[in-house]
């Protein structure tokens, strides 16, 4: 602070108070609502906690909602399977290719390079129907190799990796040498562990981008036994004409903001780390 | 910038890169390059007979009143998204810069909300807004003002803009923060010396300093808008009603899956293209990236 002003200082932090509520509000009355009955949901909706919590959440974790032929239990596995699925496959293809580009000279080394940038332009929301006929023909469709591998090609984290690679010392690479180890041993025994700080920034990141995938999911599942959680909100709510079972709609939509947001507050200093180094 | 040491291995980079480069191909490349071929073509819907049309399925679509419209929603949308996201949390960062004492409890309080998902953020705001339960509808009814998105088209767009911005503040805010935090404080202090008071330093001093991570921004809302927010509009309005949301990437969506409209969802996603590769290039040419921290 350059000097003081008593009323700005106050006037600062009533800001960032309003800022936070406004975050925290939507949030709040989605707790409240999933520890409410229906009855309480639709006819007087009060602003405090009530008295359903673990009913409902028990239901929905066991029983499942009422229109949708699985459980919260295995939807959110399903989604824990493909986030940890994409992101590791993400980091393990993308470290192996940055070691390649920076640490050997072959042909096509640029050409390879490339190509794996580009994939920064095509989004799957650009290329939606020709990626699920691909996904489909290979008989990928309500399968976790299906969820997991068409999103694993990952230009940011190649880049950072093949960025961080760069920065370490020539000499290690040489000393590693004359101690006759090939490439397989100074990978796994000098960059792998030099690498951890990166790795867990990227982990972070790619954590919430795999939680949080929903369009694809929502192309290439139709079993019930393979939606994520995401999908399954989607269809509690696609009731048409009927009453929403909302106590367990917002007892699933808690269920599903839980895991990465305590990822982004155990993990904050690799989550900023993350983000402002991937710039995704 | 090379590597002085490299190791000498005949088939071994090729077996490093193969699993990255094949993922690339079939799920990248292959589709990418389907979807520009499918766009010159004139399928049944059955898929068993085509034939070239040239350009005439983007003939189509431009001169289509829907996909025009498409276009105009589009842009009300992320220009609407990038502006309210940008100034709500430009104003959150330059409190939390000047707010020492418990500045890192605001940040953490304030970047969480980047881990929800836009698709939940659509549930969150669709639940508040609905018109039988939602409070915030039920409130707005006391006051007299009748609230139901799924019949009121500008009602259904403000709706989409508060959940697709209130998810974006998080991250806007981190950049902010960080952009302010790496201005040098000798050019405030010389302007406090001055006489200048705090509002007129930060729109001649600050917000000028600033700038880089303020286009940086604009660009990766307009991206987040863009293509992020399909989730948004699919669970609150499914691009309805009568159109009033259908952003272009929900509408690619609709026609290629609802509709089985091939060559028209192809021909749309070839402008899509074209319009993530123009975003990218103005990323990487005119945007400073690596801003230290």
């Amino acid at each position: 602070m350059v000097e003081r002003r008593p009323w700005l200082t106050f006037f600062t932090h009533a800001v960032l108070i309003m800022g936070m509520l406004l975050l925290v509000f939507p949030i709040y009355v989605t707790f409240v609502a999933s520890t409410h009955s229906l009855d309480e949901i639709t006819s007087n909706f009060s602003l405090l906690p009530g008295s359903q919590l673990i009913e409902n959440y028990s239901r929905a974790l066991n029983v499942g909602p009422r229109d949708v032929g699985a459980t919260v239990g295995t939807m959110m596995l399903n989604s824990l399977i493909m986030a940890l699925g994409i992101t590791t496959g993400k980091i393990a293809i993308s470290l192996i290719a940055a070691f390649a580009i920076v640490y050997f000279r072959f042909r096509f080394r640029m050409f390879f390079f490339w190509l794996i940038f580009i994939t920064l332009m095509f989004p799957v929301e650009v290329r939606i129907l020709p990626t699920y006929e691909v996904a489909a023909n290979l008989k990928m469709l309500d399968s976790y190799s299906g969820l997991i591998f068409p999103l694993i090609a990952s230009a940011t984290a190649t880049f950072l990796f093949r960025q961080f690679f760069m920065t370490v010392p020539d000499e290690l690479c040489e000393a590693s040498m004359i101690d006759g180890g090939g490439p397989i041993r100074f990978f796994f025994d000098i960059l792998l562990p030099m690498s951890r700080t990166s790795i867990a920034a990227l982990f972070v990141i790619l954590f919430i981008y795999g939680w949080n995938q929903y369009l694809w999911p929502l192309l290439i599942t139709t079993d019930e036994g393979y939606y994520t959680l995401l999908i399954g909100i989607k269809r509690m709510l696609d009731v048409g004409e009927g009453q929403a079972e909302w106590q367990i709609i917002m007892a699933s939509t808690i269920l599903a903001m839980i895991p990465p947001v305590l990822v982004v507050i155990f993990m904050q200093k690799q989550f900023v780390k993350g983000m402002t180094e991937t710039e995704k | 910038m090379e590597k002085r040491v490299v190791f000498k291995h005949k088939f071994l980079p090729y077996i490093l890169v193969a699993p990255q480069i094949v993922i690339t191909l079939v799920f990248f490349i292959w589709p990418a390059s389907q979807a520009v071929y499918q766009s010159v073509l004139q399928e049944d819907p059955f898929g068993i007979t085509s034939t070239f049309v040239g350009l005439a399925n983007f003939v189509y679509i431009f001169t289509d009143e829907i996909y025009l419209h498409s276009i105009y929603v589009t842009a009300i949308f992320s220009l609407s998204v990038a502006a309210i996201a940008m100034s709500i949390s430009l104003l959150l960062a330059a409190m939390a810069d000047r707010a020492i004492k418990g500045a890192t409890g605001y940040k953490t309080l304030i970047i969480w909300p980047y881990a929800v998902a836009p698709a939940v953020a659509g549930v969150l705001w669709y639940f508040l807004f609905n018109p039988t339960v939602g409070i915030i509808a039920l409130y707005l009814k006391i006051f007299g003002y009748e609230w139901d998105h799924s019949l009121n088209g500008g009602q259904a767009m403000f709706l989409v803009i508060v959940a697709a911005s209130w998810r974006q503040i998080s991250y806007n805010f981190l950049f902010f923060l960080a952009g302010l935090q790496a201005i040098p404080k000798p050019f405030i202090e010389a302007a406090a010396i001055d006489g200048a008071p705090p509002l007129k330093r930060f729109w001649t001093i600050t917000f000028p300093l600033l700038s880089p991570t303020t286009f940086f921004l604009i660009v990766m809302n307009i991206v987040y808008a863009f293509f992020d927010t399909f989730g948004v509009i699919h669970v609150i309005t499914s691009g309805g009603p009568n159109n009033a949301t259908n952003i272009m990437v929900y509408k690619v969506y609709h026609d290629g899956f609802l509709s089985l409209d091939l060559g028209g969802s192809a021909a749309q996603s070839v402008i899509l293209m074209i319009i993530v590769i123009s975003l990218t290039v103005i990323q990487f040419r005119y945007i400073e990236r690596r801003v230290n921290y």
